[in-house]
């Protein structure tokens, strides 16, 4: 029973563990006390050789192998074996595990794979997950792919074991979309760049010859939508197919358009409207072309986001003075004021889970990302610095995407757990903004 | 030695002073550059082509400043439109666009509304003023497009802005 508990403990069991172990860190100035809390947890240690290889392309063990291990030890939730410390050789281990040589380098679980020609320039990779302390294979399956996708099947893989052990859907095969920033003799060239969620593939998707902002994936990620200022030099929204590469405006609206997101049905998009000095949400239908008209006060109402079901909305408004988050329907009505806390709060953006929104607070000077309920209570804290803005989260709702800026320095792109565990970088080759984090791949 | 530490705000001081100063020479700078309408050299007034947009910056200045989060008028920034409105009458109403201009310690989605609402103010403070409304037009660039690079006040204050620019 100790043996069954220890492996199989769920995400359940380890946000227990967070919640036992987080740190406050507090910091006081007059009148005003701030918490940013880090968790801690204990990653669990787990084996990963090389998965051994009769395909033609003798090296593909090695590098599948090596996405696995880099996701399963970015999430922050495992701590890989050093490979220098296994006593079983692969060979014999494709046989079955010396589960005593795996215990006594202290690991919990090991991923035993193979990768196989499949015919037409296709793989199949299988894997078996055994729990090392019950001696059982807890987990085993195969996936055919061509030759070019070996980085997906990877991270599919990882997908796999990550669900298995942790409880929770993985989020390796997925994408980013950002805003790449450089300077090209003195002239700042931003462009819209996609790119796996660990770095690789990276490509652009615009040419770099106007100002782009916040883009973001359909829910099927055949298309994206940003905001472009274009030759114009006025901010609209678009929608790009990313097949096609074919850029489409996304309403006539008389003045600047900016801010949009997605329905979760792929079917409308919310965005802001400014002119006149007023900026309003408007939810446009794609496919009636329709415009509604959502909020109607003179006052600023952006960075709209909405709940997974689709029924609501979230938004930063400045109508109450200080900008604050409020939530309606999606068609307007019913609007409440959400955050009541010091300081300005901003870019609320639903978790695909529907429990948290992720949001940005600007309070003396300091920048914060923090989560609080969609009713606006626990509001906690996770991560703080002279910039750090644009959140968004992970499919499964337990990493957060943000843009953190240092006070010398360019914006890049950062992830943490909801904890504010694992704040981690992801590297991109020039200055990122504005991450989004795409759906699983279907 | 002690001195120095137990007195650091003297230096500060001197820091922000010749950091508004550069700030200030930028700002001139970024004006005269963007001056392609008219001669190129507008470093002498004496050069100045009436009517030309370096005669426009020069004569009445380019842009007003706003406070933090604000889009009110400063009263300086009052007078800076009267000059622009003024200089407009004169030369027959050129079209003009107005920017809309924040700082960069805000988000860029509000900042766009943000800076929409500093064009807006400015551009009805023309209107008091004469300029008709049609020829005139605005655009928010929020934080994207910084006039002063830095992470102090003296960079903020000049970003906060709405810049007139004569078509």
């Amino acid at each position: 029973m100790f043996y069954e508990s220890k492996m199989m403990r769920n995400y359940f069991c380890i946000l227990c563990a967070i919640i036992a172990t987080l740190l406050g860190v507090t910091v006081s100035r007059a009148e005003l006390e701030i918490n940013v809390t880090r968790g801690t947890i204990e990653p669990m240690p787990i084996a990963i050789p090389t998965f051994m290889t009769s395909a033609a392309d003798a090296s593909l063990g090695d590098k599948i192998s090596e996405v696995i291990t880099n996701d399963l030890r970015d999430c922050g939730l495992f701590i890989p074996v050093d490979p220098g410390a296994f006593i079983q050789d692969p060979v014999s281990l494709q046989q079955g595990p010396h589960f005593s040589e795996w215990r006594l380098i202290k690991a919990d679980s090991l991923v035993v794979g193979k990768v196989e020609d499949a015919g037409n320039g296709n793989i199949r990779v299988e894997f078996r997950v055994f729990d090392v302390v019950r001696e059982a294979q807890i987990e085993g399956k195969a996936f055919t792919g061509t030759m070019q996708e070996w980085r997906r099947i990877a991270h599919k893989v990882a997908d796999s074991i990550y669900k298995r052990i942790i409880g929770d859907e993985g989020y390796f095969d997925t994408q980013i979309v950002y805003v790449s920033r450089e300077k090209h003799q003195g002239e700042p060239v931003e462009r819209i760049a996609i790119m796996d969620q660990d770095g690789a593939n990276m490509h652009y998707v615009t040419a770099g010859d106007s100002l782009v902002l916040s883009p973001r994936f359909s829910p099927d990620m055949r298309f994206i939508t940003f905001t472009d200022f274009g030759q114009s030099q006025h901010a609209h929204v678009y929608l790009m197919n990313l097949e096609t590469r074919q850029k489409m405006l996304m309403g006539n609206f008389p003045g600047l358009t900016f801010a949009p997101r997605f329905s979760p049905d792929g079917t409308r998009l919310v965005m802001s409207f400014a002119r006149g000095g007023v900026t309003s949400l408007y939810a446009f239908d794609m496919q009636t072309r329709q415009i509604h008209q959502l909020t109607r006060d003179p006052v600023i109402d952006t960075s709209p986001s909405y709940s997974p079901d689709g029924s609501k909305i979230v938004f930063n408004s400045d109508r109450g003075g200080q900008t604050h988050l409020y939530v309606m329907n999606a068609n307007g009505g019913n609007v409440e004021r959400i955050s009541f806390g010091q300081g300005s709060y901003r870019t609320p953006v639903w978790s695909p889970r529907g429990d948290l929104i992720v949001f940005t607070k600007i309070l003396a000077g300091t920048f914060y990302i923090g989560v609080m309920r969609p009713d606006g209570s626990g509001e906690r804290l996770i991560t703080s610095g002279y910039l750090v803005e644009s959140p968004c989260w992970c499919p499964n709702g337990r990493v957060i995407l943000f843009t953190r800026e240092a006070k010398r320095g360019d914006p890049r792109l950062y992830s943490i757990d909801i904890t504010g565990y694992n704040e981690r970088e992801i590297p991109t080759p020039t200055s990122a903004a504005h991450g989004s984090w795409s759906p699983l791949i279907p | 030695m002690h001195n120095l530490f137990l007195n650091p705000f003297g230096e500060l001081n001197m820091f922000k002073k010749i950091v508004s100063i550069s700030a200030l020479a930028l700002a001139l700078a970024a004006c005269e550059s963007t001056g392609d309408h008219g001669m190129s050299d507008g470093t002498m007034a004496g050069n100045m082509v009436p009517g030309s947009y370096e005669d426009f910056c020069h004569s009445c200045g380019d842009r007003a400043f706003f406070a933090t989060n604000s889009h009110h008028l400063t009263a300086e920034g009052k007078a800076t439109a009267a000059k622009q409105a003024e200089w407009l009458a004169q030369y027959n109403h050129p079209s003009c666009t107005i920017e809309g201009h924040c700082d960069p310690r805000g988000t860029s989605e509000y900042n766009l509304g943000l800076g929409e609402r500093r064009a807006e103010s400015m551009k009805k403070e023309l209107a008091k003023n004469g300029v008709q409304t049609g020829s005139m037009s605005t655009v928010s660039y929020g934080k994207e497009r910084l006039a002063v690079e830095g992470n102090h006040e003296g960079a903020w204050s000049q970003n906060r802005r709405a810049v007139t620019v004569v078509n």
